[in-house]
């Protein structure tokens, strides 16, 4: 798995020179007097940050159930909502199935519950005397809190493409630029909520608190972002929320990027897939991602601040 | 005032620790404490829960931030140097710090990722300190199968990974079998013989301290005296003597009317101490004029020092106020 590992000596300054005498130019000085410890480098707070980030894959793998009940909520509104709601509105989506109306939206959904899941575990590892065993080590903070929110991101990631798998079966044809694209706001928004709920996570040391509060957040979150309605021609109310929602940037890149790639009437993409404005300005779905990257990052510097000053 | 330095031939104290204080906004848990660990020792810390031990151990492990006085560990301060002295120490916590999800071996790997463990020598080392407390065997098992004895006993081997110079184990063998505390008692003395390291520990067990090279008895935020287990035994200097009495108070009356001896209830049994025990006996019995439901005599132990010098057992300091909070406060966050 790594790769980076030197073996010491093997490096001469100038190159190749895999001359038989070995010890002769006494250089490079990797000495090691038992297993002292080096003192800190970059190397080691990469090293942390790695291992941190593969701690999250390796409980990832090991926990089928989470795997299991984290798809569980995409799958019923995208499958029961979905179909069932379809009879009702295929007035309005001028013969475009609900299905494939929605699943931009749990496209996001996919990432966001694993994600969030991922980042309650801090307070489990809390609560179980796991996190000490962090904290006290001879690392930056930052270290572990961007392994932890890199981790999150990864196994989000790969539960989002699951859902990514599913294109097929709700009328969106699999197409390489399509993946990268979705993947990559997976990713993104992955990174995000798992860096807002280390934030909360470094605040909150009680689950059901932690679990009460996300959920508070995460659902109006999502029912204001648009995932399952078009973001034009709302009530003035819940446009300016679903426009102050930080996950309408995210849903509705996602929504333009499968959208892209349908083969549908001009007034069914005027309808489904307005894009977002502000002030009547439709902001391009760069602008919306760097939107998601912005407070995703501002989030992980909360976070990072937080958990340094924790002793 | 100017104190000569000391000479260049002896080691740098492991542990050298200078008027440190601990408050908690009202409360002072450390009231200006100092004292000096050699390089090499084992050096225990008893006192009763809620004596300001723990407090102690987290400011020394960087963890705590100490509101006065300094300390060096490894010959860094502890607050200005904080991850020099992280580096240089092996920490093993009252409660479990593991992760149960983990495997022993991936446990193991992850400490020695976060320390920076050169990897070339990270499989030999982890072999070598699993070997020593006879879990190798068990590596691949997951965290959460182990029972506690085997638990505690891979945070020491955890602990000891990056090769600390000063490992710290604060209560190590509380909650444990008798069995299992001997066994984390001839691991912590094999060390001391294989590796070139310093063991701080707390304990509030009174023969355990009976292991270490010299004790610091702490009670109420303060040291309140330290040296080696014998020294200390031999100033109290008395035999420990308990007698059950039908009452009490009477008791000690008649001590004090007629030996002039100060007794106090301590156990629940009137308990005093004497220059030779067994030849007292008698005497006590022809004249105390009380009955005497049974008596015990004893050599002095640590726990006579511990009296003699708080005027109470540990057992008895242990039920004090602070610490009933404790436990209250602890069944409270479960």
């Amino acid at each position: 798995m790594a790769s980076e590992t030197t073996t010491p000596g093997s490096v001469t300054p100038n190159g190749a020179a895999p001359a038989v005498g070995a010890g002769a130019g006494a250089g490079g000085g990797h000495q090691i007097a038992g297993v002292r410890v080096p003192t800190r480098s970059a190397g080691s707070e990469l090293r942390a940050i790695k291992v941190v980030w593969k701690r999250e894959l390796i409980r990832f793998s090991r926990d089928r159930l989470r795997i299991l009940t984290s798809l569980m909520q995409p799958f019923l509104f995208l499958f029961v909502l979905g179909t069932g709601l379809s009879r009702l509105a295929s007035a309005g989506t001028h013969g475009v199935n609900l299905r494939t109306f929605v699943y931009p939206g749990v496209l996001c959904m996919a990432v966001m519950f694993t994600a969030m899941f991922s980042a309650a575990s801090l307070v489990w590892d809390r609560e179980f005397g796991f996190l000490r065993e962090m904290m006290v080590a001879p690392v930056r903070r930052s270290s572990l809190v961007l392994g932890k929110c890199f981790g999150g991101a990864t196994v989000a990631g790969f539960q989002g493409v699951i859902v990514l798998c599913l294109a097929g079966l709700v009328g969106v044809p699999y197409s390489a630029i399509l993946i990268i694209e979705v993947f990559a706001l997976q990713l993104l928004l992955a990174f995000a909520i798992t860096a807002f709920g280390v934030m909360v996570a470094a605040r909150i040391t009680q689950m059901q608190s932690f679990m009460a509060l996300m959920q508070m957040a995460i659902m109006p979150m999502y029912f204001l972002s648009g995932a399952l309605f078009p973001v034009s021609g709302l009530p003035q109310w819940l446009e300016i929320l679903n426009r102050l929602d930080p996950l309408t940037y995210a849903v509705d890149p996602m929504r333009r990027a499968v959208f892209a790639h349908l083969h549908i009437s001009d007034a069914a993409r005027k309808a489904l897939d307005p894009g977002v404005t502000w002030w009547s300005w439709h902001v391009p779905g760069l602008i919306e991602a760097a939107v998601v990257a912005l407070l995703g990052l501002t989030m992980l510097a909360i976070a990072i601040v937080e958990f340094s000053r924790a002793e | 005032m100017s104190q000569p330095s000391p000479p260049i031939s002896s080691p740098a104290p492991a542990v050298s620790v200078n008027g440190l204080v601990k408050r908690y906004d009202e409360v002072e848990a450390v009231r200006g404490i100092e004292f000096e660990v050699q390089s090499g020792e084992i050096f225990g810390f008893l006192g009763p829960n809620g004596a300001g031990k723990s407090t102690t151990i987290n400011m020394l492990c960087t963890l705590v931030r100490p509101s006065g006085g300094s300390a060096l560990v490894a010959g860094h301060d502890v607050v200005s140097e904080r991850d020099e002295v992280r580096r240089n120490i092996g920490l093993v916590f009252q409660d479990t710090t593991l992760d149960g999800y983990l495997t022993a071996e991936q446990n193991l790997r992850l400490h020695a990722e976060l320390y920076g463990v050169p990897r070339e020598l990270v499989g030999e080392r982890m072999r070598q300190v699993m070997e020593m407390v006879s879990l190798w065997d068990r590596k691949d098992s997951l965290v959460n199968t182990f029972s506690g004895g085997m638990k505690r006993r891979l945070e020491i081997a955890r602990g000891l990974l990056h090769s600390p110079r000063v490992l710290f184990l604060d209560e190590p063998t509380v909650g444990l079998d008798p069995q299992t505390r001997s066994s984390i008692w001839s691991y912590i003395r094999e060390l001391k013989g294989r590796e070139d390291i310093t063991i701080f520990l707390t304990t509030h067990y009174m023969d355990e301290a009976e292991y270490c090279d010299r004790i610091a008895i702490m009670d109420q935020g303060q040291i309140i005296v330290l040296d080696t287990p014998e020294a200390l035994k031999a100033k109290v200097g008395r035999d420990r003597v308990q007698i059950q009495t039908d009452d009490d108070q009477a008791a000690i009356e008649a001590l004090r009317e007629r030996f002039e001896i100060e007794a106090t209830v301590a156990e629940g049994m009137v308990t005093f101490g004497v220059p030779e025990g067994e030849q007292f006996v008698p005497r006590l019995f022809s004249e105390l004029g009380q009955r005497i439901r049974s008596v015990s005599v004893s050599r002095p132990s640590l726990d006579d020092v511990f009296m003699s010098y708080t005027g109470s057992t540990i057992r008895d300091a242990e039920s004090s106020q602070t610490d009933n909070r404790r436990n209250f406060a602890k069944m409270m966050s479960r």
